[in-house]
């Protein structure tokens, strides 16, 4: 079956904590949980991408005449959203990957880029 | 497709307080503040990775993993605790055979240690229930000015207050021993009677969030009943008392938004396995000479808990309960109880004669259940007009919707 990346934006966490409470925090991971059961073994990976941190590295120059290699730091501070993380999903087509990814929780924190994995 | 159970009901709340007792344990009485930041930054840690990698297979284990290695933290960065940050860290340590529940004593006498310190007695009592709710029941702030219907700011404002003063009682996390533990005892046991009620009470706030005042207070008197220095028999008999109430909450909730009086509660939804707890607290409180207002409460409790219908509650037993109680802790409002309790087991005539006795008591003029009581006796005993007058005064005392229905429901029906 093939499988999509699905990568999940959001904005980065600035400020101080927001104030939620452990029974809060709770009912978000549980809503993330119920999510993950509905699709069972569909999910095959999901991780967390640190948010502190982060390079960016580009060749300077031009095609014909390389430069050296440039390394950004911490190319969130900045930046309006970050990728958060990750999930890796087994679906039988755009539609459906699209589908089951509708009533993903993280929809009303930020957004959902839907790409399929190229298998060779 | 294989349906896993969802998290554990309560689980951040119940570790978060346990989380907060292990780190003030470690940095001592006087930094509650920075164990609770530490604790906040551990969940919310959770927050942002769970959702992606999933629960993990011990949840309470990787909380107290994260919350620990952030404490580490503290100490190496902030330059003031240099000196103390090896004892401190090695308090942190995780206890030989497993990482968080390996050590089941020296939790329970955290736990038990942090909840003497939110009821200490150099805070008013507002402040210890409030500081109770945050600190040793995981509640947060927006959920206990839900449950107390007061604004946040104002509710926030106590619990900095209430912090700022045990900063300067510089007071060793212990639970206290020795002559002290009595009153200190006594003052825990208020504070959770007055939580417990708060919840227990109808028509005030927002229902599920009331339930869990009564949850959570029965947690913590049943954390005091299983360590041997503070099991007394008073503990049990409120814990009796708590478990006999609470059993009932499941009819209440059966139908949300109205008021149901004793007699119309479905017995069938009772809590029996909570009826049977209440029951072994019950039995443990008899140990010893002790007889406190909450042993009798917890037997008129019972009383109800065990009888199959209304007619077949021992309704002498009752009344005696009352009888005592009210010549041990005389009080307006157990008097009025007491008169609804003689109705059943003497008959309206004494029930009449208890409440006409009252009338006239100060303390009982803006307290609708007597007004309630008393119109619903007059109508029984062929009074409507009287009974009309008491109703009405009822309704105006009223709090809430659902109990302002059924009185002028009541009023109707009284033509």
């Amino acid at each position: 079956m093939p499988r999509y990346m699905l990568l999940l934006h959001e904005a980065p966490a600035t400020g101080p904590a927001p104030d939620l409470s452990p029974e809060d925090i709770q009912a978000v991971i549980n809503r993330y949980k119920a999510w993950r059961q509905s699709l069972g073994a569909r999910i095959q990976l999901g991780e967390k991408l640190k948010e502190e941190g982060g390079q960016a590295l580009r060749r300077e120059g031009s095609a014909g005449k390389p430069g050296k290699v440039r390394i950004l730091d911490g190319p969130y501070t900045e930046a309006k959203e970050i990728l958060g993380g990750f999930f890796i999903l087994e679906a039988g087509g755009y539609d459906e990957a699209a589908r089951l990814s509708e009533s993903c929780p993280h929809l009303d924190f930020g957004w959902i880029q839907v790409r399929e994995i190229e298998e060779t | 497709m294989p349906s896993l159970p969802s998290l554990v009901d309560h689980l951040f709340r119940h570790e978060a307080s346990r989380l907060v007792a292990r780190l003030t344990r470690a940095f001592g009485a006087e930094h509650l503040q920075l164990a609770e930041d530490v604790v906040q930054e551990a969940l919310l840690t959770a927050l942002r990775s769970w959702p992606y990698r999933g629960v993990p297979d011990d949840p309470a284990a990787w909380l107290w993993r994260v919350a620990r290695n952030k404490a580490l933290d503290v100490l190496r960065r902030d330059a003031s605790w240099r000196q103390r940050a090896g004892a401190v860290a090695r308090t942190l340590e995780p206890p030989r055979g497993g990482p968080h529940s390996g050590d089941v004593a020296t939790l329970l006498d955290d736990e038990l240690a942090l909840v003497f310190l939110c009821c200490h007695p150099a805070l008013p009592r507002d402040a210890q229930v409030a500081l109770t709710l945050k600190t040793a029941a995981g509640f947060g702030t927006s959920e206990i000015a839900r449950a107390f219907l007061e604004t946040e700011p104002t509710v926030a404002q106590r619990l900095v207050r209430a912090k700022r003063k045990l900063r300067d009682q510089t007071e060793p996390f212990e639970i206290p021993a020795g002559e002290e533990l009595a009153a200190r005892l006594d003052s825990v046991l208020e504070v959770l009677y007055l939580v417990f009620n708060e919840g227990y009470a109808t028509h005030r706030g927002e229902e599920p969030v009331r339930a869990d005042l009564c949850g959570e207070a029965l947690r913590l008197v049943e954390l005091l009943t299983r360590l041997t220095r503070t099991a007394e028999p008073r503990v049990h008999a409120l814990a009796a008392l708590f478990c006999f109430q609470a059993a009932r909450l499941p009819a209440r909730a059966a139908s949300p938004g109205e008021v149901l009086v004793l007699d119309e509660q479905d017995r069938s939804l009772w809590d029996r396995e909570l009826i049977r707890r209440g029951l072994h607290h019950f039995e443990c409180s008899a140990r010893g000479a002790e007889l406190t207002p909450y042993h009798l409460q917890a037997e008129i409790a019972s009383c109800h808990a065990l009888a199959e219908s209304l007619e077949e509650t021992d309704w002498a037993r009752i009344c005696a309960a009352y009888d005592v109680l009210l010549g041990m802790a005389p009080s307006p409002v157990v008097a009025v109880n007491r008169a609804a309790a003689l109705v059943r087991g003497q008959g309206l005539e004494q029930g009449l004669k208890a409440m006409e006795e009252l009338r006239t008591d100060p303390a009982l003029q803006g307290y609708g259940p007597y007004w309630t009581a008393w119109g619903e006796m007059l109508g029984r005993a062929g009074d409507p007009v009287a009974a009309r007058e008491a109703l009405s005064r009822a309704l105006v005392l009223a709090e809430g919707p659902p109990l302002r229905r059924r009185l002028e429901q009541r009023l109707r029906d009284l033509g």
